[in-house]
């Protein structure tokens, strides 16, 4: 039997608003528990809420982005649930009139394209976090969170295969911090989905019956989590059983979904309009202003990086890829002139340095000045190309600036014709044979010489000028 | 010098010719509220503090205003910085709040003096103050009957005279059921006139602040201090505050004053039918024409408020959980146990069945049949009202169709019987419109009150027509024998 898979994913994007959706209190993460949190947060008796405009210029931005249909007029619906974490009691969400409503994203698997329409994305507030193992006996929440704006991301069931819902998910994180909409933080929560998950026989119409998978929150794990569903499901229908439709998490450490309560799920939410906010209009000067701001996208970063870094098609891409690395490159290329080198160690070194920690270049202890200065000793020579590389490897764990390091390790390249004169007539007379030999025609033996120098240089001495006058000195 | 029964107006004229100081007022007030204990109109005092401000007025400064050393006192449902607010209700009994809310901070900002917090229906909901945690108030005028809810405590406190003025709230009639049945004068403002923040929520879409005093002049004062937009409530009106004062002896002659037709009076008291008569010929004499007027949808008023304000109660009261702050339940065994045990022990027995009403009306399958058909229904309504004042200025009925009631007697067994106390102030709710209801005489004893509905924003029309209704009548002067208490 062969089998197809249907996902649809919903997207929880947080958007990087300096306060919260409908209060004035700070979004920012890692504050001690319950610091960033005002009367309206914890949903004291009386409190009401009041909108924070910046959150719809997000959502909108990004409506405009995937050319989507953007609701100038917001209308904001109660989600009724009883949750510790949940202070008010209920979820203000939209459910009848999302800000965005269509549009498409286009995500590329193997070299091959394919668009993914989205059915619609709306504005909503977060709920707090309850901490149920650190204090013995007791639950903890923390309502830091509370109230956080987030853009919920309904795809279409259009996407096929765990691979594709990672490249969505990618091409979604791109899209996100390209726009400013969100920090894109996966760590911390920032962007995280449910997946939709069923199967179907090859060629069916009809859906089989699905089921979500909640709160994913890696690249990896999207990939991990619909895998092992998708075989579960395959499973099941191949013995003849029936695929249940409910709500299920994935445990990363076991490799596995599993059910969660049914209590968690079951809930009638009782949607009704959000009595204590009037509808929000954008107007269009409002409108304007977004479109008239809007960031530079991906494509039109890697024309202008051809044109005007005169970087190679492939270089262009890969740097405009990340935002972060693309913020980086054009910092650097501010303070340095030699644009293709510093092109090759963002794509080289450096990021096999970040993919190994599995980090983007922004969370390093990089920063854009020290990189061009590498950039510059290498481009002047005062450091060989492979004591950039060690020099970089200091950086990458100190943060140090590569100049300190130059001069605390004394690693400037000797280019002195003189000085690497005076030590290559040394290696000649202690090395009479091979000498001998390289004259009666041995010409890998030069590769012995340099070697030689380099030794006595501790490979400061810059390797043109090596050559150069080791030759003329060989010839004698 | 006794300050009982006293208006603002009267006593702005003893502080200001200094026979009585601010602080002595405050004392007296006090003094009175001591000495009527048992009406139960106070479920906290702030004694202490109110002294404190009071005795820091400086009448002698250029910017006091009007309420510059005037006691008020401020319904318990308004959140008072660290003063208890209860709401009437076991849940909130220890809660005291870390902020105040903007239509009491603004009173206070004028140097009005809170001598304490009145007494109300629970969460105010109720029409006889017979569902509070605190027990039931007396009415002023006859012990052992209701002073009319949910501001039962302000209006009785008005009434008996302790503070010449008291806040309210009026989700369905509970600034001008309460004021008719005590003698007193009250007035619910435009939806959005006065800002909600701090005012804990029964039904965000038809709650309004408002003032319930002595006289109508009284009302203009509050009403002009309280009104106003709020950047904390997005519902709260961005239009100018008027001078409600400068309007107040504009002649009458000619108003227009609408009888609506579908409210058939025939089936009241009929002394009740007679008071009515009687105010009408005396604002003929003041030269006031009277039109019949229909509302068509008008008597849909009552089902439609009663799943609406439900339905809202039940989604705003989620947030007493027991979780951050008021009652907690002892000994629960997991999160859904806390919840249950900590409602169940901290709400009565009116809250749960509106919540519970709500609850099913917001239900999945029952959502079209009752709440969205309700706010359907509320729409044809006000375009009833909108379409009325084309012709007319203001509305006449009767406040209540009953005068104050004793306890127990009304909705112990059907509810619905007690639901129906507000058949005539429950549409302004509804419309959103200013309404307000003055004394026009007794029935056996007892109070009567006369509602006047205005048109959007319109307070200036009713506050002049009241007015210069007790400019010409001496209703509002009558005082009840406080001998019972």
């Amino acid at each position: 039997m062969i089998w197809e898979t249907v996902i649809g994913l919903e997207t929880h994007v947080q958007l990087s608003t300096k306060t919260k959706l409908f209060s004035r209190a700070s979004t920012a993460f890692g504050a001690p528990p319950n610091t960033n949190v005002n009367l309206v947060d914890c949903g004291l008796p009386g409190v009401l809420p009041s909108v924070n405009k910046e959150a719809f210029y997000k959502a909108i931005r990004f409506g405009i982005a995937i050319g989507a249909q953007i609701n100038q007029t917001s209308i904001f619906d109660r989600k009724n649930y009883f949750y510790a974490d949940l202070p008010k009691g209920y979820q203000i969400t939209q459910m009848d009139l999302p800000i965005v409503l269509g549009g498409s994203i286009e995500i590329t698997t193997d070299d091959l394209s394919k668009t993914i329409n989205i059915t619609r994305a709306h504005l909503e507030e977060d709920a707090g976090k309850s901490i149920h193992d650190e204090y013995d006996g007791f639950s903890a929440i923390d309502l830091n969170r509370a109230g956080t704006p987030l853009l919920e991301i309904v795809s279409e069931p259009e996407i096929s295969s765990a691979k594709e819902a990672v490249a969505y998910m990618k091409a979604m994180h791109q899209l996100v911090t390209y726009l400013d909409v969100s920090d894109g933080n996966m760590a911390q929560g920032s962007l995280r989905c449910d997946a939709n998950v069923s199967i179907r026989k090859k060629g069916n119409k009809e859906l089989g019956t699905r089921t979500e998978i909640k709160n994913i929150n890696s690249f990896k794990f999207i990939e991990k989590a619909i895998n092992y569903e998708v075989k579960r499901q395959i499973k099941i229908l191949e013995n003849g059983e029936k695929v249940t439709q409910e709500t299920r998490l994935y445990d990363s450490v076991k490799d596995e979904t599993r059910p969660m309560r049914s209590k968690e799920f079951a809930n009638d939410y009782r949607y009704f309009p959000e009595p204590d906010l009037l509808p929000v209009v954008i107007s269009n000067e409002e409108m304007q202003t977004i479109k008239d701001k809007f960031p530079e996208l991906p494509k039109e970063k890697e024309n202008r990086y051809i044109k005007e870094f005169n970087l190679s098609a492939y270089d262009a891409q890969i740097i405009a890829s990340s935002k972060s690395m693309a913020d980086f490159f054009e910092d650097a290329a501010k303070k340095t002139t030699n644009y293709s080198l510093l092109s090759n160690w963002l794509i080289g070194d450096i990021s096999a340095f970040l993919n190994k920690e599995m980090i983007e270049i922004h969370e390093s202890k990089l920063n854009s000045v020290n990189v061009a200065m590498l950039i510059n000793r290498i481009d002047d020579q005062t450091i060989s190309g492979k004591i950039g590389k060690s020099i970089f490897e200091e950086m990458w764990v100190s943060g140090s600036s590569p100049d300190e390091i130059i001069e605390s390790q004394g690693l400037k390249q000797i280019s002195d014709d003189g000085a690497i004169e005076e030590i290559i007539m040394t290696v000649i007379s202690d090395n009479p044979d091979q000498v001998e030999a390289y004259l009666g025609g041995k010409d890998k033996l030069f590769g012995f010489f340099v070697g030689q120098v380099m030794k006595l240089t501790e490979g400061k001495a810059n390797p043109q000028t090596v050559n150069k006058i080791l030759k003329e000195q060989l010839k004698k | 010098m006794s300050i009982q029964f006293k208006s603002i107006t009267e006593l702005r004229a003893m502080l200001d010719d200094k026979l009585i100081s601010p602080l002595e007022l405050a004392q007296e007030s006090h003094k009175l509220a001591n000495k009527y204990k048992k009406l139960n109109c106070f479920v906290t005092m702030d004694d202490d503090f109110s002294k404190k401000k009071a005795g820091a007025i400086n009448l002698n400064q250029e910017n006091n205003s009007l309420l510059s050393g005037i006691p008020l006192a401020q319904k318990d449902l308004f959140c008072t910085q660290g003063l208890r607010t209860t709401c009437a209700s076991k849940i909130l009994s220890n809660f005291i709040p870390p902020y105040t809310a903007t239509a009491v901070k603004k009173l206070e900002d004028s140097g009005s003096i809170t001598i304490g917090k009145t007494n109300m229906d629970e969460f105010a909901m109720g029409s006889s103050n017979e569902t509070s945690y605190f027990g039931n108030v007396h009415n002023p005028w006859k012990k052992g009957y209701v002073p009319g809810g949910s501001s039962g405590g302000s209006a009785a406190a008005v009434a008996a005279g302790i503070v010449p003025a008291a806040t309210g709230t009026d989700t369905g009639g509970s600034i001008r059921q309460p004021a008719a049945h005590c003698g007193i004068t009250g007035l619910k403002p435009t939806y959005g006139r006065i800002s909600r923040w701090g005012m804990i929520a029964f039904a965000s879409s038809l709650d309004q602040a408002g003032p319930l005093a002595r006289t109508a002049e009284d009302c203009a004062v509050l009403l002009s201090i309280m009104s106003g937009h709020d950047l904390k409530d997005t519902t709260s009106l961005n239009v100018e505050v008027p001078n409600f004062l400068s309007k107040l002896n504009d002649p009458i002659k000619g108003l227009k004053i609408g009888i609506i037709k579908e409210f058939d009076l025939s089936d009241l008291d009929k002394e009740v039918q007679t008071r009515f008569e009687e105010s009408k010929k005396v604002y003929e004499k003041l030269g006031a024409e009277f039109v019949d007027v229909s509302l068509p949808n008008i008597s849909a008023s009552v089902p439609t408020y009663y799943s609406i304000a439900p339905a809202e109660c039940s989604s705003n009261l989620s947030r007493f959980d027991g979780v951050r702050f008021g009652h907690r339940a002892e000994n629960t065994d997991d999160l859904n146990d806390l919840y249950i045990k900590s409602r169940s022990e901290g709400f009565g027995d009116e809250v749960k069945r509106r919540i519970l009403i709500g609850t099913y009306a917001l239900s999945a399958g029952y959502y079209d049949a009752y709440y969205k058909k309700a706010q359907q229904v509320r729409r044809l309504i006000k375009n009833d009202f909108d379409h009325v004042f084309e012709s007319v200025d203001i509305l006449m009925t009767p406040t209540s169709p009953s005068t104050a009631f004793k306890f127990g007697s009304k909705g112990a067994q059907n509810p619905v019987e007690l639901y129906l106390e507000d058949l005539f102030t429950i549409s302004s709710n509804l419309a959103g419109l200013p309404a307000m209801s003055i004394p026009h005489g007794q029935v056996n004893s007892l109070p009567v009150g006369l509602q006047l509905i205005g048109n959007f924003l319109r307070e200036d029309q009713l506050l002049n027509a009241a007015h210069i209704f007790q400019q010409n009548t001496e209703f509002h002067l009558a005082k009840p024998n406080m001998e019972d208490f």
